[in-house]
Parts: C-alpha cells; structure tokens; sequence
C-alpha cells in the first residue's frame, strides 16, 4: 500500500488532455437548451443517471467517464445519487414499459432548471428494440430530450464532448443573465 | 441410474437438431427428469416456451452430455419443474408470462416479466388483452418481531441496472431479501421471431452490453449447429480472442468495483485505469471498445492486423507490470479483508443445485466451465487452468476473477502466438428447410446459452439464457444473515446482469 502510494506521487497522471467540442452536439444543444438555460448554475453540472432499460453497454461507458482517463469531475460534472441533487438526468436504453413510470418519476424529481440528456442510439429512438411490445421508443417519447449522444454505446470521449458543450451552453447563458 | 441418452431413447428424437439431441418426450418423462434434477443427478441448463411446447435442457454434470426434452402442450399446460426443483420457478413463471403456458404446481404463481404494462398478455403466445389495472405486486410475507422493511429501487443511487429489492431486516441484520425484476425487459426473443440471421445475431450482441461478445458468440455457434456450417480456423481463433479480452475488461472492472463497495477506491482508481486500457486496445484491434458486432454466423468481421497486435500486447504488458501490485495490495490491506472474508457466504450445495455458472459457481465448489467442460474450439487445443474456491464468500469471488484474469493472460499468449491464417468467414447460404442449433459458451459471467430454430433463412424461435437466471436466487441466499450496509459489496461480487435476465 504504501509502496503505491509512493509510487503514485511520481507517475505522470493517466488524465488526458479535455477533448474539443463536438459541433454537431454544439448545435443540437444550442436550439434545446437556449431557452431553458437561463438561470445562474455556476460552472457545475451534477448528473442522475437513468438506465431505462439499456443492455447496460451505455453505462459501462459512461462509467468510463469516472476513470483516471476521463475523470469528469474536473469538468465540474458529478454523478450524483439522488434526483434532488441533479441539474441534468442522463437516460439510456429503449424507454421500456416496465420502466416508464420509474423514469417519469425521476425526472419530476429533478428541480427545475433541469436538461435531459439521452445517451446511446437506443434512447433517440428505441434503437434495434423498437417495436417491441415491451419498448416505449425513444426518451423524448416519455421525458423532454435537450440532448442526444449518438453511439452504441458512445465512447467516452463522445459523452464527454456533449456534456461539455452542454456545460459550456449553461456557463454562457448563465454569465448572459 | 439412467443416463441422459435412455431421456432420449423414451421420447421422439427431434431431426436436424444439432449438436446435443432434443427429443419430445411425454409428461411421464418430463416429470421424471424433474425429479432427477431434484435429486442433483442431473443439472437444468435452461426451461423456455413456444406458443404451444415448452423444452428443457438438461446436462450430466459427470459425462458432461446434454439433451433438450420438449413436451407438448395443446391445453397450454405442463408438469411444474420448480415444484421439484427450485431452480426452474422464475423461467417458469417468465414461460407463463410470455407464452400463456401454465406449470401445474407451480409454487409460486405471481407474474415474473410481465409489470402488467405490456398492454398485452402472453405476447409470444397467444395474446390477449392486458388485465385492466396492474395490481400491485405481492411481496412474500415475512412475519416475526422488530422486523421492517427497505425497499430500494428500481432506480438505484449509482450508474447501475434497475431492478427492485426489498429487504426484511432485523435491526441491521438482513432477514430477508426479495428480488423483483423485469424493469429492463425488452421482448428480444419477440423481435428475434421471423427476423433474418444478420438482424438476430445483432440483437443477441445486445442482450447484455458488458457480454456482447459471449452473445454474439453463442448465437452464432448455435446458427452455425443448425446449419452445420464449418468456421475457417482463423475465425475461430479470433473468436477466443475477443472473447478473452472481454473477460480481461469485466473481470478488471468487477475486482475494482467490488473494492470500491467496500470504501477502497484506490483499488478501483487502479483497476479502473487496467480496464480502460484493455477497451482501448480493443478498439484499435477490432474498431469497436466493447467488440460489437465482431462475431457473427459464419465467423468475424473484423480482422487483427499488425497494430491491433501490438497495441494488445502492450496492453498484457501493462497488465502484467501492474496487477501483481493490485493483487498484493488486496491481499494485505486488512480493512479490505474484513469486509470480504466471510461476507455473503454462498454455500457450495446451493451452487451445485442452481448450476451456478461462472465465478459464482467456481467460487462455491462448483468446477464448472464450458470453456474447459464443453471444449468447443479453439480452447480444446488451448492450456489453461480453471480456478475453483469453495470458500463461497466475497474473498472468493474476487479470488477467482484474480485467478481468471491471470488465466485469460495467458490465453491471449497462446492465441496471439498460434493465430492461423486464412479467412475471416463462410457464408451462411440458404436452407429452406427448418433446422435447430444449440450452443453455450462461457461469458465472463458464466455460461450462455442460446436455443434456436431457423427456417427459410429466418429465425422461427430463439432462447437466450443468461447466467444470472441461476445466480440471482443465489444472492438473495447469500445475503441472509448479513448486514444492509454489506449488500452492495455481496450484490457486486454476483454482478448479476439485468438486462441479460430480464431479456
Ligand atoms: S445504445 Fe447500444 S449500448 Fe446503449 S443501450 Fe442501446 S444497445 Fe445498449
């Protein structure tokens, strides 16, 4: 233990340089969160994360997030526990039936203001699953969507790139207030 | 004692089913297979429906032979199993859900999948409309003094899988907990039906997103059984090798997880950085971080060239420089060990009973592999040991994921050192006629199986079973007597998957 401690002192840290932003995420924000952006965050995001029914691909990603690679809290964005604590929910899967109520509810958990991010190709629009009689479709079908990150699942770094650009979108509209 | 071979001589034996037999049988032996499982002569591999049938697969756990019994059903009912043999009460419930087919004797007949929020019932088999209001669902009665109840979920507080639990404690003391899952369910084997090959074998790859590879795998082996198709060795070999970094990356993940539930994030922080390192040689190696949609009927879509190679190698490497700490520094740290040892015991005859699989299994006493049990290729010309622990506890199960990242080390050597050259794939061809496949292959959680019939190029009916249908149970055993605040330790040591059983 304490040979990697020490060790730890020396090593390079593994986290990378911050990624650029995606301008197509840049755009698909601008329109959606321009509007709901108004109040003062502070440059600071914290995220409930929602699996709606995904296969679990999404959130292996966007536990990546967490890892010394990534590591997004120096982004100032923070997964939290509770809905209550969130500024954004971050929702995968292909809505499906079973879990509609329990996503619905979470989001009214959210105070306002609030965005929803949907993350991975099932959760724009229920992906391979759609039409399924278990599968609602895609998260806007059951809760407002101010974001979509395409992929299956998307990297890291592409979940990293819209959550910049929607922290960036916040920090803008909340200096503009 | 009869062999699984006499099973087979007493019924119909089912033509074009390859590679075990199937054989329809009548209720006189579907009920006595029922009761040799009860005995523990025999372990149950799966129990799924069809609108009018229901098949279960059995193995001898001693010759390893395994057959697949049906029993038809024109009334749309059949001999319970569970009432003999646990093991088989939430497939059977899961078989009444969707097929409409009801288990005479059936312990326990409260809905499994269906929330009542289909908005139909029975939508595999014949459907009808839903119930008009969904009453809520009974939880078992637990009855004694000071007792109260938690109920967590379906959302929980981390970045994790929705299911529900609801634990019956006794002060700290867990006397009870009850599972009730289903939240992810997205009627896969519906879309599978009528679906054409390249369709069905990508839905197979998202059943469970950290398996996609042992998905894809199992489906296409059991594709290729039914038409017979013969994978070029390369294939084959590539196979093992997305395979193994799968394990490679979970197995990472999980030991780091598990630490982490036990407040030692440092180990997490560490094993985390190994991960990630696997999933990015993967990427470069086969385009993909998770490996989707690399194994397909027939063979691999993606070829390994010199810098997917190297950038795997490096990554052994890096592994190989850094884990040993990783393991010492678990092994030494005594606050760590107090949480593990001795937590969330699971007891070796339970293990047996349910067939666990995978680390769950081996961790418990139980040796099983299909890896090394079923040697399906490449790995029956391939070295490697199966680690096994009948501790039972935490400690074990982070034990026996050390000991398989250590064995897929040496698995990637082997594959990398002996890589054939040749093509990539065969193609599937057509077949007007119907044929059936079977295959199980050994996920990082255990072994899959995945059931199918093809007809005319398109899939009539396909099964996949999850590891974790027979690891679930086991965690509500496991965690009797334990303390709440330990549940989240015990939970990620199972790492049962949601998705994958809730299909
Ligand atoms: S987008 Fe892909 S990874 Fe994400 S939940 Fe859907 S199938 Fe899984």
């Amino acid at each position: 233990m304490r040979k990697l401690l020490f060790e730890s002192l020396f090593r390079l840290p593994f986290t990378e340089q911050a990624p650029s932003l995606n301008d197509t995420a840049v755009t698909e924000l601008a329109a959606a969160v321009g509007h709901a952006a108004r109040r003062r965050l502070g440059r600071s995001l914290s995220i409930r994360e929602v699996d709606a029914g995904s296969c679990n691909g999404c959130e292996l990603e966007i536990h990546a997030l967490n890892n010394a690679y990534y590591d997004v809290e120096r982004f100032g964005l923070r997964f939290v526990a509770s809905p209550r604590h969130a500024d954004v929910i971050m929702v995968t899967g292909p809505v499906t039936k079973n879990m509609r109520e329990a996503l619905e509810r979470t989001y009214d958990a959210v105070p306002n203001p609030k965005w929803v991010v949907a993350v991975g190709d099932c959760a724009r629009d229920g992906g391979c699953f759609a039409g399924s009689y278990a599968v609602v479709g895609g998260v806007s079908q059951v809760v407002p969507v101010d974001l979509h990150i395409p992929g299956c699942p998307p990297s890291p770094v592409t979940i990293l790139q819209g959550l910049l650009a929607l922290l960036d979108r916040t920090a803008k509209s909340a200096a503009s207030t | 004692m009869p062999s699984l071979i006499d099973l087979m001589l007493e019924g119909r034996k089912v033509q074009q089913h390859g590679p075990w037999p199937r054989a329809i049988v009548d209720a006189s032996v579907w009920t006595f297979a029922a009761s040799e499982l009860a005995h523990g002569r025999w372990s149950l591999l799966g129990l799924w429906g069809e609108p009018s049938m229901v098949h279960m697969s059995i193995m001898d756990e001693h010759t390893a032979e395994i057959a697949t019994i049906s029993l038809d059903c024109p009334d749309h009912s059949y001999p319970s199993v569970s009432k003999y043999h646990p093991p088989a009460l939430r497939l059977e419930r899961t078989v009444r859900d969707l097929f409409g087919l009801s288990a005479e004797g059936l312990p326990d007949t409260r809905p499994w999948l269906d929330h009542n929020r289909w908005g139909v019932r029975f939508p595999l088999g014949n459907r009808t409309i839903a119930l008009p209001k969904a009453s809520p669902y009974a939880f078992l009665p637990v009855e004694g003094d000071s007792l109260h109840q938690i109920a967590v979920g379906p959302v929980h507080a981390g970045i994790i899988e929705p299911g529900h639990f609801r634990f019956t404690a006794s002060g700290e003391t867990v006397v009870r907990l009850e599972q009730r899952l289903g939240y992810t369910h997205k009627g896969i084997e519906g879309l599978m039906t009528g679906a054409n090959l390249e369709r069905a074998a990508q839905l197979a790859g998202r059943v469970s997103g950290d398996s996609t590879v042992a998905y894809a795998f199992a489906f296409s082996r059991a594709a290729e059984a039914a038409l017979e198709l013969v994978v070029p060795d390369r294939a084959v070999w590539l196979r093992a090798l997305v395979a193994e970094l799968e394990r490679l990356a979970n197995h990472l993940g999980d030991i780091g997880a598990i630490c982490n539930d036990a407040s030692f994030a440092l180990m997490h922080a560490l094993c985390s950085v190994l991960r990630e390192s696997v999933l990015r040689a993967s990427h470069t190696a086969f385009g993909h971080r998770l490996m989707r949609d690399i194994v397909v009927p027939g063979g691999v879509t993606r070829d390994l060239d010199d810098e997917g190679k190297k950038a795997i190698q490096a990554t052994l490497d890096n592994i190989r420089r850094r884990f040993p700490a990783l393991v010492e520094l678990y092994d030494n740290t005594a606050s760590l060990q107090d949480r593990t040892v001795d937590t969330g015991v699971l007891k070796p005859a339970l293990a047996k009973q349910y067939a666990a699989g995978g680390y769950v299994g081996r961790a418990s006493g139980r040796s099983f592999d299909a890896r090394r049990t079923l040697a399906y290729p490449p790995y029956d010309s391939l070295r490697f040991d199966v680690p096994v622990l009948n501790d039972g506890d935490v400690n074990a199960r982070v034990w026996i994921r050390v000991r398989e990242v250590e064995q897929s080390l040496l698995l990637i050597d082997q594959i990398l050192d002996r890589l054939p050259e040749g093509p990539l794939g065969t193609h599937a061809g057509h077949r007007r006629e119907t044929r059936e496949g079977m295959a199980i292959v050994e996920g990082f959680r255990g072994d899959v199986l995945v059931w199918l019939r093809l007809r005319d190029g398109r899939v009539e009916r396909c099964h996949m079973r999850d590891p974790s249908w027979f690891q679930w149970p086991l965690l509500e055993a496991a965690i009797e007597g334990n303390i709440v605040a330990d549940f989240p330790l015990c939970n990620k040591s199972f790492n049962c998957s949601y998705s994958g059983q809730d299909i």
